[in-house]
């Protein structure tokens, strides 16, 4: 290496050894020590005993856990797609160009703004079977559907009921879908005039010029904003943790990875085991990462290749 | 610069506009529902069918949510004094490590950056208990500490956002200080900060929010309720009044938002952009 080259390299590490700090001991030393962990008995009070596999073998015949995965999956294989198809469908609108579009751009993006433990709070009373909003908006609109074909469908007591709780989740989660509005809003207003115009001369109308211009091009961004949601969505925690004042639900159908976890490591102080939860939760995250990217490949247009 | 502009019929741009109308109206119900709870008095909290306006508004649930939290003014302070050392040590060391990886050309720099990028994917619940093991090997269980001194170590996101815009300028700049005899760090100090403080803005004000909304790490480290921050302290307030107290949960619910939501209002610009340019274009 020249003078010059050592010179930077000196400089380079100097400017980033903040993070190296930091990767080294807030994030590479806990995952090591999280995986030699997830082998132990451990409770922090005491030093950790290895076990070998026993946590994951129990783990496997753990039916809470599997409880937990479940309706970790159920959460984000609805609030995902929901997530996706809500907010698109809005910054599609929104590029409309049409009166009144910054004041609506707010609008969208103030609930995600809402801190987790008060969006908690609010959705709480939103969802409350007798008196909350929803159900209230519901029930003329069922009161309408009974009517006409004959059936007894009753607004359900949300939280309350194992087979909707989840259901309350993925709502008060649609709520907060503004940030990838806006993501999508920007991506959209990247997309070259031009092929729209030729288009329009070929007689493209607006779904023919959505599903082969617009979708096509800011697929990237699609890709993104997915990947992020399925970290996140496997991470949920706050919201149901809150809405059941620290439990987990009627008939644990409001019990997640994260909370699961938690509990493990917090509640009953068995480190080893919530341990062993984390690295089966990081592998699904990495699992299901390479899978959507794998997926993604051959719809994913990205400009200039 | 927009797919639909004068192009579409005049009826699919009002069917596009009701539409919009309807979303708006969906998503600001449970805004106006939050603060009509919040000033009505407990028995119009349970009328039936509900009404959207209380018959006399109520402004004393305010003072009396604020008494309810407890310790509603030490929350508060604990709060913005985690916010201010958390802006502050992610500005300071995420622009210092972002200029490492975008303005100073060292080998093997790129595939450091690569682990940087790796290790956004760790969810936090994995590399939990070990750092709660680490902080309470160091004596700070209970104490602020574990709060806020991991933000002087650089957030890959951040790291990674800033970097973004420091590779958005020109080499030549850097070229002309160093010609001036700056060092590598008076450039950095002196040339490059001034030049993104757009950019700093934005992550400073990214930092404010995540941790004024952080709930899991206070709900680890914090034992004493005067040690709470806002949003433990209202989840206390929530599980002490579950169920009933609907319209004093609103109110303090409210004074839990307004200040983010203000904060929104005087930076949106910089707040609009910035999540935009989150977007992963790359």
């Amino acid at each position: 290496m020249t003078r010059g080259e050592w010179r930077d390299c000196r400089n380079g590490l100097l400017f980033i050894s903040p993070w190296i700090a930091g990767f080294l001991v807030l994030c590479l030393y806990p995952v090591i020590t999280s995986v030699y962990y997830s082998m132990c008995d451990y409770s922090v009070l005491s030093p950790a005993v290895f076990t070998g596999a026993t946590n994951y073998r129990d783990l496997f015949t753990d039916a809470i856990f599997w409880k937990a995965l479940y309706n970790t999956a159920f959460f984000a294989a609805f609030s995902i797609p929901l997530g996706v198809f809500i907010s698109l469908s809005l910054a599609i609108l929104l590029n409309f160009d049409l009166p009144g579009r910054g004041i609506f751009r707010t609008v969208f993006f103030l609930p995600s703004l809402v801190p987790m433990v008060c969006l908690a709070v609010l959705w709480q009373w939103m969802l409350n079977g007798e008196l909350g909003l929803i159900n209230n908006a519901l029930k003329p609109l069922l009161h309408l559907l009974n009517s006409l074909f004959g059936s007894h469908l009753y607004p359900p007591n949300w939280l309350a009921d194992a087979r909707f709780a989840k259901w309350g989740i993925i709502f008060t989660g649609l709520w907060g879908v503004g940030n990838a509005v806006v993501i999508y809003l920007a991506g959209l207003q990247e997309v070259p005039r031009h092929l729209y115009e030729s288009a329009e001369l070929d007689g493209a109308g607006f779904w023919s010029k959505t599903a082969h211009i617009t979708l096509p091009i800011i697929s990237p961004v699609i890709y993104f904003n997915v990947i992020i949601s399925l970290i996140g969505s496997f991470q949920v925690f706050a919201v149901p943790y809150v809405m059941t004042g620290g439990g987990d639900g009627p008939d644990r159908s409001l019990l997640f990875i994260a909370t699961y976890l938690y509990q493990n490591a917090f509640d009953y102080w068995n480190m080893g085991y919530a341990c062993a939860i984390g690295v089966v939760l990081f592998f699904m995250v990495v699992a299901l990462t390479y899978v959507a990217t794998k997926l993604s490949e051959r719809h994913i247009h990205y400009s200039g290749k | 610069m927009s797919a639909g502009s004068g192009k579409h019929h005049r009826g699919a741009r009002a069917f596009a506009f009701l539409l919009l109308l309807v979303a708006g109206v969906a998503f600001l119900a449970p805004f106006a529902w939050m603060i009509s709870t919040s000033l009505k008095p407990l028995n119009e909290t349970m009328s039936l069918p509900p009404r959207w306006l209380p018959s006399v508004p109520q402004w004393r649930n305010y003072p009396a949510a604020i008494a309810g939290m407890g310790h509603f003014w030490r929350y508060t302070a604990n709060t913005l004094f985690l916010c201010g050392m958390n802006v502050c040590g992610t500005v300071a060391s995420s622009a210092l490590a972002a200029y490492g990886f975008a303005r100073i050309e060292w080998r093997g720099r790129d595939k450091v950056f690569l682990v940087l990028l790796a290790t956004m994917m760790i969810p936090y619940p994995v590399i939990m208990v070990p750092i709660f093991g680490l902080f309470k090997h160091l004596g700070w269980i209970g104490s602020f500490k574990p709060l806020w001194v991991p933000a002087f170590f650089a957030g890959a996101f951040n790291v990674f956002l800033l970097r973004q815009f420091f590779l958005g300028l020109p080499k030549y700049i850097s070229e002309a200080a160093r010609i001036d005899g700056c060092s590598e760090f008076q450039t950095f100090l002196w040339v490059i900060l001034p030049l993104c403080k757009p950019a700093l803005l934005v992550v400073a004000l990214f930092q404010f929010m995540y941790t004024w909304n952080d709930f899991l790490a206070p709900l680890i480290y914090l034992a004493r309720q005067d040690n709470y921050t806002l949003a433990l302290g209202l989840q206390s307030f929530q599980s002490q009044n579950g169920g009933t107290a609907w319209h004093y949960l609103m109110a303090a619910s409210t004074l839990v938002v307004l200040p983010v939501i203000f904060l929104f209002f005087f930076t949106q610009r910089s707040f609009i952009e910035g999540i935009a340019a989150t977007g992963g274009k790359n």
